[in-house]
């Protein structure tokens, strides 16, 4: 068994899943959405708003704290 | 199997993951953060008296369903980048299976996203930070998490060329090197933010930042972990399902046998 030169349990062949560029949809997409996502858990109705009122801002804002965002 | 389904596959993994990360955070926080912002809270009216109008959303709303909306959501989003990326790394950076590189990932991702942000600008509870600053405050934050983002993208083209030329380890160590000076450079180049308040308590701060490394691991260890497994049969089944490819035995096993 010492021929063998990777060992199964951790290593595999070294081949990509797929091209970069059929990502690239789906990497703009995911982005996109993850990124608007995450403004309004972390920043929205705080040093910027989108909404009026800070309704979202009360409602998230633990989470916010915890997270390590600036909150107030 | 074509890379549009298998990449679908993936999303929907990464974010299944960061949907049970989410909860497992909102219970994380809920027994080790929610005690440090009620003290805070505490605090903040003994020096400012709040007014007598009723809260927008109560407390026990904010500490319930309102955190554990803001964990799901902010874990999910993390969760279906995180199996992009791995969808992109995975073959090209080295060649750990998947469950290994999704665990490299989770730690390398911790340390990109939370820590190296946290340690230039550590979280606050309720009362640290002064209300007029909050636009310059949140401004550097996100700026410092693009820099580490920014260089750990940079490590990582740097480490592979290295890796070619000097062997994985001395390779590997080039890359972690060059991240840490990258942003040990951006950290002393960003303005620092100094708004403690007087009289509050150290103990208090220190708990509440260690509870929010605390809700980052969970997240990271849940994404690495979970992900990780989903995705490794995921991707065995989408390339043809030999059974068995990876071994699930343990590395010692692996170590008696060659
Ligand atoms: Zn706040």
């Amino acid at each position: 068994m010492s021929d063998t030169t990777l060992t199964p349990e951790v290593e595999a062949p070294s081949v990509p899943l797929m091209p970069l560029g059929d990502l690239i949809p789906y990497a703009l997409l995911t982005a996109l959405l993850a990124i608007m996502l995450l403004y309004f858990v972390g920043a929205e109705e705080g040093a910027t708003s989108v909404f009026p009122g800070m309704t979202l801002h009360e409602f998230v804002h633990d989470a916010r704290h915890l997270l390590g965002f600036p909150c107030h | 199997m074509d890379s549009q389904k298998l990449v679908r596959g993936l999303l929907i993994r990464g974010m299944l993951a960061g949907l049970v990360a989410g909860v497992l955070m909102w219970a994380f926080g809920l027994a080790i953060g929610e005690p440090q912002i009620r003290s805070a809270i505490a605090f903040e009216e003994s020096v400012s008296p709040p007014s007598d109008e009723a809260p927008l959303v109560s407390r026990s709303m904010q500490e319930t369903l309102g955190l554990l909306t803001g964990t799901i959501v902010y874990a999910v989003a993390i969760g279906g980048i995180f199996a992009l990326v791995f969808a992109g790394v995975y073959g090209r950076i080295g060649r750990a299976r998947p469950r290994v590189t999704a665990a490299t990932l989770g730690l390398a991702a911790f340390v990109v996203i939370a820590f190296v942000p946290f340690l230039k600008y550590p979280s606050n509870p309720p009362a640290v930070g002064l209300d007029e600053t909050i636009a310059f405050r949140t401004r550097v934050y996100f700026v410092m998490l693009l820099l580490s983002v920014v260089a750990a993208i940079a490590a990582v083209r740097l480490g592979r060329d290295a890796v070619k030329r000097l062997g994985a380890w001395n390779g590997a160590l080039v890359g972690v090197g060059g991240y840490l000076a990258l942003v040990v450079i951006a950290s002393l180049l960003m303005p620092a933010v100094k708004e403690m308040p007087e009289g509050f308590s150290p103990d208090v701060l220190w708990h509440f930042r260690l509870a929010t490394l605390g809700t980052h691991a969970v997240l990271y260890a849940t994404l690495g972990l979970a992900f990780g497994a989903l995705a490794e049969r995921w991707i065995t089944q989408a390339q043809g399902g030999a059974a068995g490819r990876y071994r699930t035995s343990s590395p010692s096993a692996g170590a008696l046998r060659s």
